[in-house]
């Protein structure tokens, strides 16, 4: 099975640390990856975004024209790569930052969360992108949450690692978001 | 056995010039290449070797010429801008028959361009890049495996025929991460080198590497020695790699990045039946003229893809038979230009014979 996830936001929301993580949770699941970053030569602020993709086999191309699922983290990233998004595909929002017409998106499935909201609320806005890795891995079944807790290990340098529950909660509260709306 | 390692492709470069035995690294900043000397300030100390952020670019290729003279394995990197500046000490090297590592992560251009991916600097690299009248050896990875592979390669290659060697890739091969196997490093039979810089003190007669040829005759018979390496280049190392050509239609064309995304635009075209391969060539020089005068007596088409207006494209006519038709698809580096597999396949049904 081969997926593939677009990742775009402004620098400084962590898109490059959620494509890393995503990353590695496919390699601890014994996947083969291709991560592929791109981001202008501002250090905050400039358009950031990276896509993955994940595979049995040969990952094939870094580069991808319809990506099959999207997260958008700023309104600049929705408004110029949203209508992308392969059809029967999955958009993912971040909806405290971006105002989406579900109707500008035919045949692809609009997936609201609160990210911003969701991270403040559990103390630190930049959990962002762990939210967002949270709400991936419920929307496209790619990674379980466990191998995306087992990638925090990796993808963190060793000084950062006294964050893991906070961020293993972030990703918690982030599925969660999916799985509860999925059920209304 | 060695465990798998996800790393970017210019780590990859960086792990593999340790593993080759790189003695000396010398080099100057500049995006996208930056994590190759940044690794190697961590970590080529430690494997016993010497790391030195140089006062510019061609202060670092200098180096690596006093470097390889003294014979140490020696290398730098750098990206267009950096790369232009480096010309000058290039000539030299090839004038002085010296070996040494040139990694290029291309970026867009001219001038100073920006940071994403381009291939316009295959002119420059393929055609020797500086003044005088000489290749370098220039090997094309299309992963982050062959950018450790080939890096090793490069040394090897450069240090058997003495000629400086070039690894060419662009913004997305060296930012990109994959998981590699770190390999160790290939056995080679390699001559001592009996040439480097040696004094008289040392009892043996005195060796002097220099480009500077004023002797009747010597110049001439140095380009006439090195015109016959470039042909022992050409005939032993020219590499390829083929996917489905055996009973192509059509037979695209490309090196690094853009071979990666047009493969995946080829495995589209085959699902949908249609007869199309692919032929890439991973040593740029020499240039793998043969496969391609042998694939064009089979196929009806060529289509070269490029990330520029078009400069492969030259060597691919000039190597394939008289009236073969090729037909290019291409987008000049910049953001947002970079092609997609979807994009490439479009162009495929457009020419499909």
């Amino acid at each position: 099975m081969r997926h593939d996830v677009f990742i775009a936001g402004y620098g400084g929301q962590g898109v490059l640390l959620a494509g890393n993580l995503l990353s590695y949770a496919a390699i601890h699941e014994g996947r083969n990856v291709s991560f592929f970053p791109a981001y202008g030569v501002e250090k905050r602020g400039g358009a950031a975004m990276c896509t993955v993709i994940i595979a049995d086999g040969d990952t094939g191309s870094p580069v991808v024209g319809h990506p099959s699922v999207a997260i958008m983290l700023n309104q600049l990233s929705f408004d110029k790569y949203a209508a992308k998004v392969k059809p029967g595909g999955f958009c993912i929002v971040n909806s405290s930052l971006v105002e989406a017409d579900t109707a500008a998106l035919p045949g692809v499935t609009l997936v609201r969360v609160p990210m911003n909201q969701i991270a403040i609320e559990l103390g630190d806005a930049r959990m962002v992108n762990m939210v967002a890795c949270g709400a991936y891995a419920a929307v496209s079944g790619a990674l379980a949450l466990p191998s995306l807790q087992e990638a925090l290990q990796k993808a963190l340098p060793a000084r950062n690692h006294s964050f893991i529950p906070a961020n293993v909660k972030a990703m918690e509260a982030g599925a969660e978001q999916v799985r509860s709306a999925q059920g209304q | 056995m060695i465990g798998k390692q996800f790393v970017k492709g210019n780590e990859a470069v960086a792990m593999a010039a340790i593993k080759a035995g790189v003695r000396c690294y010398f080099g100057y900043p500049i995006t996208p290449q930056s994590d190759i000397p940044e690794y190697l300030s961590r970590e080529l100390p430690r494997n016993g070797g010497t790391f030195i952020q140089a006062e510019s670019e061609i202060g670092a290729i200098n180096m690596v010429l006093g470097a390889s003279a003294a014979g140490l394995r020696a290398m730098t990197s750098s990206s267009g801008p950096g790369i232009s500046l480096k010309q000058e000490g290039i000539s030299y090297m090839a004038g002085s028959e010296l070996p040494g590592v040139i990694v290029d992560i291309m970026r867009q251009g001219p001038g100073l361009g920006g940071i994403d991916a381009s291939q316009a600097d295959y002119y420059q690299a393929t055609r020797g890049g500086g003044h005088g009248g000489y290749r370098i050896i220039v090997l094309a990875p299309g992963s982050v495996q062959e950018m450790y592979d080939l890096t090793m390669l490069a040394f090897d290659l450069s240090d058997l025929y003495r000629i400086p060697a070039m690894v060419l890739a662009d913004s997305v091969l060296g930012q990109m991460k994959e998981s590699i196997t770190p390999n160790r490093r290939p056995v080679c039979a390699l001559p001592p080198k009996d040439w480097a810089v040696r004094g008289w003190a040392e009892g043996s007669p005195q060796n002097v590497v220099k480009s500077l040829k004023l002797g009747d005759g010597e110049m001439e018979k140095f380009h006439w020695e090195m015109h016959a390496r470039y042909q022992l280049l050409a005939d032993r190392e020219s590499r390829w790699e083929e996917y489905r050509t055996d009973d192509a239609r059509l037979i695209v064309t490309a090196f690094g990045s853009t071979a990666r995304i047009s493969r995946t635009a080829v495995e589209t075209a085959r699902a949908a039946g249609m007869k199309v391969g692919l032929l890439r060539p991973i040593t740029l020089v020499p240039f793998p003229k043969k496969i391609y005068a042998d694939l064009s007596r089979r196929c009806k088409l060529f289509l070269d893809i490029e990330l520029s207006t078009g400069q492969m494209i030259d060597d691919v006519r000039l190597s394939v038979e008289r009236d073969t038709e090729v037909a290019f698809y291409g987008r000049p580096p910049g953001a947002g230009s970079l092609p997609t597999p979807e994009e490439i396949f479009e162009q495929i049904g457009k020419v499909y014979p």
